[in-house]
Formats: C-alpha cells, sequence, structure tokens
C-alpha cells in the first residue's frame, strides 16, 4: 500500500508515523508537504501529531487553511481512509470532517502516559482486527484532549457507533478516574457518520513495536491495512 | 568616545566591565571604542561569553580518548557510536533568566541547547533537565517550579524532541537561585558534522530564522552578575521562546545541511549576531563585514547597537558555499523563515560592522573572541569550613521508629516521585524511548541500529558544599553508576558547573577542587568530557548557591533489548546487595529530613572499587543474570529498595529483607548513603553463579532478600553494638507516599 503521512509546518509525529508504515509493516509511505494540492496514487492518509502552526489561536485552526486540506476533503469524500491522531485528530474537528470540538484538559497541564482505551465499535476500517470491547493499552500526549460537542450530537455519535475508543481501567470499565482529559463520555476516537474518517487522541504509533514494549497501537494500523486490501475496487485513487 | 572619567565610569559599570579591561580594549583598538564596540566587547568579554575566571581551570580537564570526535570549543561535543554514526550533545544553564521569568527562562534554555545540538548537524532526540528548587513551603518557589516545568513542557513539546529524564533536588539555598540546565542530545553522520567556522574568503554569511527585537539586550551580562532585590526589574533581558520558528528552524537547517550548501553555521545565542559573527571569523582566522541594513527586523528604530546585541530567539547565521545563495534562500522560505544575506567572509581578520553605508564598528574578531580577559583568581576555603564536615555522631540519637522514619524520608520531595513533572514533558515522541523516565538512566534507541544510548543528569551540591572535591567524584561516580545500571557503558560527559560568585575566593576555592575532583574522577573512569557550560554568578545578596557542578553523562549500549530497568519484576527473584555499607550518614537526605542537619562529610569514594563494581555490574547485565539493577544513593539502602518495589510502570511488588547491622547504626545501615553499592533482582536459579563471580571479582555482595508479597519488610538483627530494628509497611502504603508527596507539596496554596 501507499500511505500518505500529511507534513504540516510543525507535525512532529510524522516521522514516527512514517517509521510504523515503512519500517514496521513494509509499506510505502509518501511525506506529502502541506501545500501539496494532490492525493493522487495514495491509498491511505494520516495527519499525524505535533503542533502545526505552532498550535497558535487554537489547536488545528489554522492547518485547516493549508492547501491539502481541500484534497484531504476530497479524498474522504470519494471514501478514501483517512485518519488523524492527536493534533491530527483536532485538524479534523477543525476541518470539519468529524463533528465536534476539543477543550483543554481538565488538569490545564499537558499530559502524557499510558492510557487505556476499550474499543467501542469493532466494525470500523479502523479497528476491524481488534475484538470488540477489547483494552488497548496506547499512549497519550496532549494538552487539549478533552473532546466536547453538543448533546444532540453526542446522542447521534452514539446512536451511530461512531464512538470507536473511550477510556476505561485497565480491565475495561469506562470510569470517571480512567479519564485522562475530562473528555465528554470517555471518548478517545470518533469515526465520520460514514466510517471512513478517524480520530484518535492516543498514538498508536508510539506502541507498534515489540522493542517498545508495547505492540497494542499496531492493531489499528494493520486492521485499516488489512481493510485497504478489501476495499472494492472503485475506491482505489481518489 | 567624546566622554569625560565620570561619564566613562558610569559606561563601564553599566557594562559590567572594569577599567583594565577597558584599557585593553583601547590597546586593541589604537583608540576608545564607540557606544556600539564597547556593547559588543561587554557582551563577548562577560564571564558567561568568555570563561574568564574559570578557563586557567577548565584546561585541566581530560577531553580526549579514541571515541572523541569533537571536543569543547564548538557548538557542542561529538563521540563516536560505530555504525558511522555520532552522538552529538551538551548542558547549558539558563538560570538567571529562569529566576526572573520561569516558563520564558526555561522554555528558552531549552530552545537554546536544541540549537546548539541540531547546528552541529544532528537531529536532536532527547531533552533531559536538572532542576534546583528552594523549599515547596514557599509560594514563590511553587511558582518558580510549575514555571519552569510549563517553560519546558511548552517548548519541547512543540519541538517534537522527548524529554527523556532529568532530576530535580530541592534545597532552601536555591530559593533566590534555582537553577534550571538543560541537556540535549543529537545522531549525527560522524562525516557529517558542521562546525561554526567562517572558512573561504568571500564566502556569503546568512541570516536566518525569526526576525532581530529588542528583547533580550545583554542577556549574556546579565547571567554573569549576581542579583540583588531589584533583580525583578531585570526582566526585559529576558528572550521570549517560540518554539514553532525554532522547528522551523531545525527543519531547514537539516535540509541545508543535506544539500551541501554549507561552509559554517552557527546559532546566535547569548550575545546573538556579535558572538556567532566573531567567533566563526575567529575560527577561521579570517574577518567578517557584517551589513545591519539588511538584518531582518521585528520593528523599525533599531540602533547598531540594539542590532549587534539583541538575543532574540531562533536567529542562525550561516556562511555558505560562493553561489549557493539562492539555493539557501529557497530552502529558509520554503520552511517560512526570514532570510537575508548580510555581509561575507574577508581576510582581514576584522569584523566589520556596517549600518546604512556607514562603518559603526570595526574590531579584531579574534580580540572579542578569544582574547577576552583571563583571571587568577584567589582561592581559600572559607572558614566556616570545618564546622562543616564536623559532624558528632554520638550527639545524635540513632533511628527508633524506622517505618516513619523511611516515610518521612520516601516524603522529601527530593526522593519522591517526579511524575507529576514527567508527565507535563513528551517524552516518547520519536518513538525511541526504552526506558522512559523514573530509573537510573533514561534510554534511548538509535533507529538504522541495534545501539540505544542511556543518559542521566546528577549532582549532589550537598556533598559539594561539604567538599567539593570528594563531591564532585561522588558526582562522577554516580552519573557512571547509573548509566552501567541501565546496561550502559559511559562514553561520554558535558559538564554544567553552577557556583556563586568567582571574586570570592572561598567560592572560587569550591570551583577549583571541584575541577580537580572531577578531573581525577573523569581520567579514572576514561570518560572523556567533550562540552560544557560555567554558570558563575548564583548568589542573592551575598548568598551563594551550594556548588553545583551538573553532570550530563552518556552511555552506549550495544544491544538495546540489554537496557535494563531499576524495579523489580518477578515475585519470588532474589535481592542481591553489591558493595559495602559504612557509617556514611554525612550529608544525607536522611540526616537532613530528620535531624535539620546539612553536615558531615560526604561518603567515602574509591575510585578503584566503584570501576571494579560498574565493570562487574555491567558484564551480568548483559550476560542476562539480572533482571534489575538500582544505583543505591539518595536516602539509602531503604529507599532505594522501596524504589526498586514502586518505581515500576505498571505493578508493585513486595519485598522481605534480612539485613546484618554489624557495628553499624541503625540510621547508617538504612538510609546512610555510601556509595559504590547496587541493588540486583535475579531468578533464584542465578543467584549462586552470580555470588561466586563476584567473590571472584573481589566485590562484596550478598542475598538480603526476596521480591514478593504486599508488605514492604526490612528486618534488621541485633548487632555488635545496637538494638535491630524493623521496617514493616503495606506496599501500597509505601508507594501512596513517594508517588504522591510531590504532588501533595505543590498543591498548598
Amino acid at each position: 500500500m501507499n500511505i500518505g503521512v500529511i507534513v504540516f509546518p510543525g507535525s512532529n509525529c510524522d516521522h514516527d508515523c512514517e517509521h510504523v508504515f515503512k519500517d514496521v509493516l513494509a509499506q510505502n509511505v509518501t511525506m506529502v508537504w502541506h501545500k501539496e494540492k494532490s492525493l493522487v496514487g495514495l491509498d491511505g492518509v494520516i495527519l499525524p501529531g505535533g503542533f502545526s502552526y505552532g498550535d497558535y489561536l487554537r489547536t488545528g485552526a489554522i492547518a485547516r487553511f493549508s492547501p491539502v486540506m481541500s484534497a484531504i476533503k476530497e479524498f474522504a469524500k470519494s471514501g478514501g481512509l483517512v485518519m488523524g491522531v492527536c493534533n491530527g485528530f483536532q485538524i479534523l474537528l477543525e476541518a470539519g470532517l468529524l463533528p465536534g470540538a476539543m477543550l483543554r484538559n481538565r488538569s490545564l497541564h499537558f499530559v502524557c502516559k499510558d492510557v487505556h482505551v476499550r474499543v467501542e465499535n469493532a466494525a470500523t476500517p479502523f479497528t476491524g482486527a481488534c475484538k470488540p470491547g477489547q483494552v488497548l493499552k496506547i499512549p497519550i500526549a496532549h494538552a487539549e484532549g478533552n473532546y466536547y460537542t453538543d448533546p444532540v450530537m453526542l446522542a447521534g455519535l452514539q446512536a451511530n457507533a461512531q464512538i470507536v475508543f473511550r477510556y476505561c481501567t485497565p480491565d475495561g470499565r469506562v470510569t470517571l478516574e480512567a479519564n485522562p482529559n475530562g473528555s465528554l463520555d470517555n471518548i478517545a476516537g470518533i469515526r465520520s457518520a460514514e466510517g471512513n474518517v478517524l480520530g484518535m487522541m492516543p498514538h498508536p504509533e508510539r506502541s507498534a513495536e515489540e522493542l517498545m514494549g508495547n505492540e497494542d497501537g499496531r492493531l489499528i494500523f494493520t486492521s485499516m491495512l488489512e481493510s485497504l486490501r478489501n476495499r472494492p475496487l472503485k475506491m482505489v485513487g481518489a | 568616545m567624546n566622554t569625560n572619567t565620570a561619564d566613562i565610569k558610569d559606561l563601564l559599570a553599566q557594562h559590567n566591565l572594569t577599567e583594565d579591561e577597558f584599557k585593553k580594549i583601547v590597546d586593541i583598538l589604537g583608540r576608545e571604542p564607540n557606544l556600539t564596540e564597547l556593547g559588543m566587547f561587554s557582551v563577548m568579554w562577560s564571564e558567561h561569553c568568555s570563561y574568564k575566571s574559570s578557563r586557567v581551570h577548565l584546561k585541566k580537564l581530560p577531553t580526549t580518548g579514541p571515541r572523541v570526535v569533537q571536543g569543547p570549543g564548538e557548538n557542542a561535543g561529538a563521540v563516536d557510536i560505530g555504525d558511522g554514526l555520532c552522538v552529538v550533545f551538551k548542558m547549558e544553564s539558563h538560570n538567571h533568566p529562569s529566576f526572573i521569568e520561569p516558563y520564558q527562562g526555561a522554555a528558552t534554555g531549552v530552545g537554546g541547547i536544541l540549537r546548539d545540538v541540531f547546528t552541529m548537524g544532528a537531529r536532536p532526540i532527547a531533552l533531559l533537565d536538572s532542576l534546583r528548587f528552594g523549599s515547596l513551603d514557599s509560594a514563590k518557589n511553587r511558582h518558580l517550579m510549575r514555571g519552569v516545568v510549563a517553560g519546558i513542557a511548552g517548548y519541547g513539546n512543540c519541538m517534537g524532541v522527548p524529554t527523556v529524564g532529568g532530576e530535580v533536588r530541592f534545597d532552601d539555598i536555591y530559593s533566590l537561585n534555582p537553577l534550571v540546565n538543560a541537556f540535549c542530545l543529537g545522531v549525527a553522520h560522524k562525516d557529517k558534522i558542521f562546525l561554526g567556522t567562517a572558512a573561504g574568503v568571500g564566502n556569503p554569511v546568512i541570516y536566518f530564522g525569526s526576525k532581530t527585537g529588542r528583547d533580550g539586550i545583554h542577556g549574556a551580562t546579565m547571567a554573569s552578575d549576581a542579583f540583588d532585590d531589584d533583580s525583578d526589574q531585570k526582566r526585559p533581558t529576558v528572550q521570549v521562546g517560540d518554539p514553532f520558528q525554532e522547528k522551523l528552524l531545525l527543519e531547514a537547517c537539516l535540509e541545508l545541511m543535506a544539500n551541501d550548501l554549507l561552509v559554517g553555521i552557527q546559532d546566535m545565542g547569548a550575545a546573538g549576531l556579535t558572538s556567532s559573527s566573531c567567533e566563526m571569523a575567529s575560527r577561521a582566522g579570517n574577518g567578517m563585514e557584517l551589513d545591519l541594513t539588511h538584518v531582518p527586523r521585528r520593528e523599525p528604530g533599531m540602533t547598531p547597537y540594539e542590532l549587534m546585541l539583541s538575543e532574540s530567539q531562533e536567529r542562525m547565521l550561516m556562511v555558505a558555499q560562493a553561489g549557493k545563495e539562492e539555493e539557501c534562500i529557497r530552502i529558509c522560505r520554503k520552511w517560512d523563515l526570514d532570510v537575508a544575506v548580510v555581509g561575507k567572509v574577508t581576510s582581514d581578520g576584522l569584523l566589520r560592522v556596517i549600518d546604512q553605508g556607514r562603518v559603526v564598528a570595526e574590531i579584531p574578531a579574534k580580540s572579542l573572541a578569544d582574547d577576552g580577559p583571563r583571571y587568577e583568581r584567589p582561592y581559600s576555603p572559607p572558614p566556616y569550613q570545618e564546622m562543616l564536615t564536623n559532624l558528632n555522631y554520638d550527639s545524635m540519637p540513632d533511628v527508633k521508629d524506622a517505618n516513619a522514619a523511611l516515610l518521612s524520608v520516601l516524603a522529601s520531595p527530593t526522593i519522591a516521585s517526579k511524575r507529576w513533572v514527567y508527565e507535563q514533558y513528551d517524552h516518547m515522541v520519536r518513538t525511541n524511548t526504552l526506558v522512559r523516565p523514573g530509573s537510573d538512566a533514561a534510554v534511548v534507541r538509535i533507529k538504522g541500529t541495534n545501539k540505544a544510548v542511556a543518559m542521566t543528569v546528577d549532582c549532589n551540591g550537598r556533598y559539594c558544599l561539604l567538599h567539593p572535591y570528594e563531591g564532585t567524584r561522588l558526582a562522577v561516580a554516580e552519573a557512571a553508576r547509573n548509566l552501567v545500571c541501565s546496561g550502559a557503558e559511559p562514553i561520554g560527559l558535558t559538564d554544567c558547573l553552577n557556583f556563586g560568585n568567582p571574586e570570592r575566593p572561598d567560592i572560587m576555592w569550591q570551583f577549583v577542587l571541584a575541577i580537580e575532583g572531577l578531573k581525577d574522577a573523569c581520567e579514572h573512569f576514561q570518560i572523556p568530557i567533550v562540552s560544557g557550560n560555567v554558570s558563575f554568578y548564583n548568589e542573592t545578596n551575598g548568598l551563594s548557591i551550594y556548588p553545583t557542578p551538573m553532570l550530563g553523562m552518556v552511555g552506549l549500549i550495544d544491544k538495546a533489548e540489554q537496557a535494563m530497568t531499576q524495579w523489580f519484576r518477578h515475585d519470588e527473584d532474589a535481592i542481591i546487595l553489591l558493595g559495602k555499607t559504612r557509617d556514611d550518614l554525612g550529608g544525607s537526605e536522611y540526616l537532613k529530613v530528620m535531624q535539620h542537619r546539612e553536615q558531615g562529610s560526604p561518603p567515602l569514594l574509591n575510585l578503584e572499587t566503584e570501576k571494579a563494581l560498574q565493570d562487574f555490574v555491567l558484564t551480568v547485565i548483559r550476560e542476562g543474570l539480572v533482571e534489575s539493577a538500582h544505583d543505591c544513593s539518595d536516602g539509602g539502602l531503604a529507599v532505594a529498595l522501596a524504589e526498586c518495589c514502586v518505581s515500576g510502570p505498571d505493578v508493585r511488588r513486595g519485598a522481605v529483607v534480612k539485613l546484618e547491622l554489624g557495628a553499624l547504626r541503625r540510621d547508617a545501615l538504612l538510609f546512610g548513603e555510601s556509595s559504590s553499592r547496587v541493588i540486583l533482582s535475579m531468578r533464584p536459579d542465578t543467584v549462586e553463579a552470580l555470588l561466586s563471580r563476584a567473590a571472584d571479582a573481589g566485590i562484596p555482595a550478598g542475598r538480603i532478600g526476596t521480591v514478593g508479597g504486599d508488605r514492604f519488610i526490612i528486618d534488621v538483627a541485633k548487632g555488635r553494638l545496637n538494638e535491630g530494628c524493623r521496617i514493616d509497611l503495606p506496599i501500597d502504603r509505601v508507594w501512596d507516599r513517594w508517588a504522591h508527596a510531590l504532588e501533595e507539596q505543590l498543591r498548598h496554596e
């Protein structure tokens, strides 16, 4: 597969995503500069973590105006798989590709640590390799991961199984104590209504290798590759 | 300068120059300097930039070795790690600015050390920080600590360079002079190291990065002065950091370097445009002409004086190959950076500064960069030194309630878990962090190889106060021991020497002894010092900090999977103590917490014994005999054992330990800080083999207990002189105290 990793000025997990796809999963990776206007030839797109444009003004608020964003919208509209991690998730929210917004963490601090998330929907292109309800240990590293939306939208997310990951205890209980940032309904990751766009705060690329002592995050990437292999032909290209 | 004597005196005072130094300037120029030139001399000849009080002593330090690729004198040092790669590292202080404005002071400290490393052509892959604050009882100290930690996080996290470790210690002496020392390590190809040199007459000099503003003017001079009650007024001398700009600067630099365009490059740190230009010219034996008209600036109306002395952050000066200007400019613009050709390399050895067609300064580059004054300042021990080391143990009662004593020592913020600090740092970005903060050393793998490097920063300032020579040797030994316990062979060191006012003989005495200690220990362990920094004048209203020669040491692990951690990993594992415990209570954390004394002689250190121990530990780790290894230092044996039980990432494990008291006091056995000791854990069936090997190597070793259970138990049997005692606590209680003490003390309002 040919996976595109978008590079915004200030992206800093771009190399990490490249490393997982290229060196761990033996795929082709194209680093896509934010001024590109076309995503032709890519099978899937990753918006990596970091501090695009320094996160000045508001996280992801300036990156959404990058030229590449229109191409990403087209790519998503035509059914291409788009995944945003951390700052990438924040950009997808700002760009309207996913619903809701991010507030500052309840603690008002940046927080970097392992957390546990429960797979709430194992029938997405990003979670096919997981079991329903499976608990994954994946690190977080953010200051604005406190997901928020209005009650109507939240009910919609719940009803449409758009909540993909929720923060939980190691044994899979969704509790207040297991929520590291105050996010609504312990939301750690959501998908678009169509299902082909995923945003998640935890960094699966940080737990995708045996040497790092944790391979749970790898399931997200292998799921994505598996669904690309099985996709109907019409979805090729964008 | 057409000024009368009184005015000159005033000017010299403002610029922190002496009359002798002024005379020397007049001799060099053959005339009186103008104001711009005086300003340029004042920053380059400041203690911070010229090392005028320290240079004669720094020369004694060992700086060479088979692995050394670049020693001191450049932006950072470099050490060979094989596979055609080297690690580039340095540590630097940002103490003065961090006291005046903690967030920006600490943030720009991180920014500066990052630039030092990527200027050399290395991509930074790890940051560590060594911090010192006063007691957290004071709201001001809590404010300083919160601000400094947030500043480090704000800058490092945005840059995408993980802050993988460090240390924080607390002592009231640092209340008015907190220490912020930042360490950075990067990786570069050995044959692609870039230096700060302005070679090639006629080559263009290109400015890139942020615009120049009025911030930080005289920062280097401020950092070379003691504080008084009006220090808050120095806030405008603190620079403001922009990590996003620095991230762009980093990527642009690495792209420029990958494209064979550069001759030399240097960041504009302390003394900004002045230092970068004259140092690059001086290293190449050339001159440089700078035309300020082209310097990108934040506001109109800036004078040559302000432009040359500004310490605005995130700026670089490069000397490009002639004809490659356009390509350099294209790459800088791609990264949205300001860029301009501002001058050229000349052959006359002069730094000539032009503004609007007029020469505004003309100084021999070498005089500015290298011919600053050198002082052999007088030194002698302070009269109170003997009082410090004299400690009558018989006058102190031995520990009675060992449970309570352990919990008190664990709750000391110097000992307690630093989770509150490191969780605010992104310590995992770049996906190399094999051992996260909270073990003896941080370990990051080197992608593309099977190797990993371990890093630690260490210094016990209290030991150095009590005996600067011994204290510094102990710091070297502890840093090396931390690396060895992580499975790494020490390969290089950077120092960051924090002291008081060198014009005082007692402070100079501390400095000279510390250098001797550093030299002797490094020579014995054969660890070269490849970079460093001196921070004097850490003094407020005449009260100086403890001598704090901070060390950043780097070790190499040939097989990344052999990286070792400090925490117990399996129930039923045997607990082994290597090394000998003596009556070493002097300068201990226990004495400070329980007896409120910072007195006595620091622990005895025999370099041969230490080296033999370290060689043995490294060998058995590499052979896979060991499940965990922990250096036994601050807080002594009881604290080290407790840390082995509770510091692991997922579970805490109990332990049952039995100790022989012999002729020792109970408190010395449990909490004394004898050096050259390590706690190992291992599968029970390999214990015999290990003990016999230890005996062969002449290392004192014994099985002292077993991992497991839900209690932390240390049984001390009756000794020859004293009764025994017992620590017996639920492991969750031990963990709770250690894990939450720092956060609780910071929460006070």
